[in-house]
């Protein structure tokens, strides 16, 4: 009998991994941060997310979640083409967003 | 005739030489200020040539000892350094502003120069005082009243006349800092300390010139100005008391201007010659503060032309991002500033375009971006894996390729209208990114990720080269502006051309006839086709076949970008609906009923916030061939 149950890989979140300062320091230079409605348009319209796993809004997800490693993985793809720009309905500065992203959680490593 | 050949023949007792020895201490400010600007210009100028890229330094030496680049070199040096041809076409006033105190003084130096060698030739050699001599020739000699020739006569007249012709541009540039208004500038730049006292002793040159002169006039010599002029002050002051301090005053203005030029803005004098040498040979900006970086930062005279040009200034508070602040920063290595400036900018080139020397300062910005952003890490090995691409269906042998690109992809009409304009010209098409494709890179050549893009480039081309395909037809500039400045396509015999160039050439040839209605269009110059690639009469020229063109207030290279450029890294929503409104007001001026452009970003931009209709050149296009099959 299946009761759907198997091993996966864990999906708690630990917050004691969150970056509070690195985080503090990006919505500092980036305050759209804050603005994401975890809607999903931008990976929709996304170029890199084609052929790869870009994904702006569970990078944003991740970095809340502490999972910096995996938010920087989800961003490796980014053109920088500016759809997502675009697109999202809250008119976040996208691109400065994932720029930011990159060098404030990859910088000091 | 010969009674005139014997008057130009050498009088040699028609100057004497009035102080002894040829030398008096005043001359002593004006010797310390030349010698330092020339030896700090020799100084920067080996500095700017060391900092070159090896590859850089051999084209600029090459380019010195080739004919045509020599040529080019003295007609562009003589034009914009001396008559400032570009700032006459933009402001008459302006210009005459700055040629007469360029031009003006440029032949004060070199008639000053002539007249010593005509005269006292001795005194050009180095042991007799050449570096200051023929500066303060009229100090030094004394004239034969009764020996004065005719060619003595034409020379007290010129250099009088050409005085006036300084002052003239002098009492301008007065006037321009009281009321720049009245000469077509908003706004001015506000200038710093060294500004100032190059600025005040700039003033005070010429007319302290004049006084010196008019005082020396009944010994040494002068014409309609200085003459009167002597004759007032003796018969006013009785005496020569005046005589020395007033040489003195002028000498000392002279050494310090020399001395405030480095830190000044005029430095722009002497180092636009070099600029204009270094673009000449084709040199690009590769550092954001070195090399020829350099030559540009020092060639900007904070004439503040770009302020009114950026599209930004349409709110008050970005007016601290203009180039010319930009610049200033630069030049004080001030790297928060310069950083915050470089992130802010559009790049829409409208600055670069009006600037009336030509600095790139857009260029500078995607320097100093690089320095911030390329070594970012990224990964796109698997977007570039050809698992994902079914190159076979793709192959196109002698054919045309069209790539949307990223943004068309946002516009389906503009990829329909197209792919219709394709089908009515019987043309044998493939659609290489229709189920999405890579960026061009310019994006991220723009956020100076030069290194992420270069990959980009190179995979986009390999598919392109191995389609086969003879030409790429394009319907985003941003893409078309990079497939055009970095891929080289043509050393592989593949045309790259703008949807807008190749309908042109399809209504030229009469492949397709689009059918003419009584509709009246604005058209947008999207940044990167007009300015970027110099795109600006095919558009216009297809739209006149459609319908009635009307101008916008401002366009072609004045246009004003959308407001969506992806230029901008950190210019927020906010102030980006901000540079809309800006351009929308501009192109709803005339009265048009529908605006066109021919760029996929303005299109959605102007969309978002226009009461127009916005409409796609190839759109209209497409619609009037539909029109007429029905
Ligand atoms: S489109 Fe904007 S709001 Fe929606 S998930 Fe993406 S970033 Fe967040
Ligand atoms: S800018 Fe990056 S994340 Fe946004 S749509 Fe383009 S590739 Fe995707
Ligand atoms: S960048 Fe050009 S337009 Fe701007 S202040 Fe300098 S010289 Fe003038
Ligand atoms: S490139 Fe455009 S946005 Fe940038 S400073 Fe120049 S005029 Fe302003």
């Amino acid at each position: 009998m299946d009761f759907g149950i198997s091993i996966s890989p864990s999906s708690r979140i630990d917050l004691d991994n969150l970056k509070r300062d690195k985080w503090l320091k990006l919505i500092k230079i980036e305050p759209d941060a804050l603005k994401c409605i975890a809607c999903g348009s931008c990976c929709a319209s996304c170029t890199g997310g084609i052929f790869t796993n870009v994904s702006l809004r569970s990078a944003i997800l991740f970095l809340q979640n502490g999972k910096e490693e995996e938010a920087l993985k989800l961003l490796k793809g980014c053109m920088l083409c500016g759809k997502c720009q675009m697109i999202c309905p809250r008119g976040i500065n996208t691109r400065h967003l994932i720029i930011s992203i990159n060098k404030i959680y990859s910088d000091e490593k | 005739m010969k009674s005139f050949i014997n008057i130009l023949q050498i009088t040699p007792s028609e100057v004497i030489d009035r102080i002894t020895d040829s030398y008096s201490n005043f001359v002593l400010p004006f010797v310390i200020g030349i010698s330092f600007i020339i030896i700090y210009l020799t100084v920067g100028f080996i500095r700017i040539v060391y900092h070159l890229p090896n590859r850089d330094k051999k084209k600029f030496f090459l380019s010195l000892i080739t004919p045509k680049c020599i040529l080019k070199n003295i007609k562009n040096i003589f034009f914009d350094c001396l008559l400032h041809t570009k700032i006459w076409k933009r402001n008459p006033l302006l210009g005459y502003m700055h040629s007469a105190i360029a031009f003006g003084w440029f032949l004060l130096i070199v008639l000053g120069h002539i007249e010593v060698a005509l005269f006292v030739p001795k005194h050009l050699s180095f042991s007799q005082g050449a570096i200051f001599y023929p500066i303060f020739y009229r100090f030094f000699v004394w004239v034969n009243p009764e020996h004065i020739t005719l060619r003595g006569n034409l020379f007290f007249f010129l250099m009088d006349f050409v005085l006036l012709y300084v002052l003239s541009g002098i009492g301008l540039a007065m006037f321009k800092r009281v009321r720049s208004i009245a000469l077509g500038m908003r706004h001015t730049t506000k200038p710093a300390l060294a500004d100032r006292v190059a600025l005040y002793s700039l003033w005070l040159i010429f007319p302290l010139r004049l006084l010196a002169e008019s005082f020396t006039a009944d010994v040494a010599g002068g014409s309609f100005l200085t003459r009167p002029m002597n004759y007032i002050f003796r018969s006013f002051f009785g005496n020569y008391l005046n005589f020395l301090p007033t040489w003195w005053a002028y000498s000392i203005c002279l050494g310090l201007f020399f001395l405030a030029m480095p830190f000044s803005r005029y430095m722009h004098i002497v180092t636009e010659p070099l600029l204009i040498l270094m673009r000449n040979a084709g040199l690009k900006v590769t550092k954001p503060r070195k090399g020829f970086a350099e030559a540009e930062i020092y060639s900007c005279s904070s004439c503040g032309l770009c302020i009114d040009a950026c599209p930004m200034n349409v709110q008050k508070k970005n007016l601290k991002f203009s180039s010319v602040y930009f610049i200033r920063f630069l030049r004080r290595h001030n790297t928060k500033k310069i950083n915050q400036i470089a992130e802010k900018c559009l790049l829409c080139n409208k600055c670069y375009e009006l600037c009336p020397v030509g600095v790139d300062s857009p260029a500078i910005r995607i320097a100093q971006r690089q320095t911030l952003y390329n070594k970012i890490s990224y990964d796109f090995s698997s977007a570039c894996s050809p698992s994902h691409r079914n190159t076979s269906e793709k192959t196109n042998k002698g054919g045309i390729l069209y790539f949307a690109g990223c943004m068309t992809q946002l516009t389906p009409v503009i990829i329909r209208s197209i792919e219709d304009i394709f089908k009515k010209a019987g043309e044998n098409y493939s659609f290489i990114d229709k189920d999405g494709g890579l960026c061009c890179g310019r994006p991220l050549m723009m956020a100076g990720r030069m290194s992420a893009a270069k990959e980009l480039i190179q995979k986009n081309k390999e598919i392109i080269i191995n389609s086969g395909a003879k030409k790429l037809v394009l319907s985003c500039p941003i893409c078309y502006k990079i497939f055009k400045e970095e891929y080289r396509l043509e050393e592989y015999g593949i045309q790259v051309i703008h949807y807008s160039e190749y309908i042109y050439n399809l209504i030229k040839e009469g492949i397709i006839t689009p059918n003419k209605e009584n509709v009246s269009y604005v058209y947008h110059d999207p940044c990167e086709l007009g300015r970027g690639c110099n795109i600006y009469n095919e558009p216009r020229s297809i739209i006149e076949s459609v319908g009635i063109l009307k101008a916008a207030k401002k366009e072609r290279d004045e246009s004003i970008c959308c407001g969506g450029s992806l230029g901008s890294l950190t210019l927020d929503h906010k102030d980006r609906t901000q540079v809309t409104e800006g351009a929308l007001d501009n192109l709803t001026a005339s009265g048009g009923e529908k605006i066109v452009t021919a760029c996929p970003l303005c299109y959605k931009t102007f969309r978002l916030q226009s009461k127009l209709e916005i409409v796609d050149l190839a759109q209209i296009v497409a619609e009037r061939l539909n029109g007429r099959q029905s």
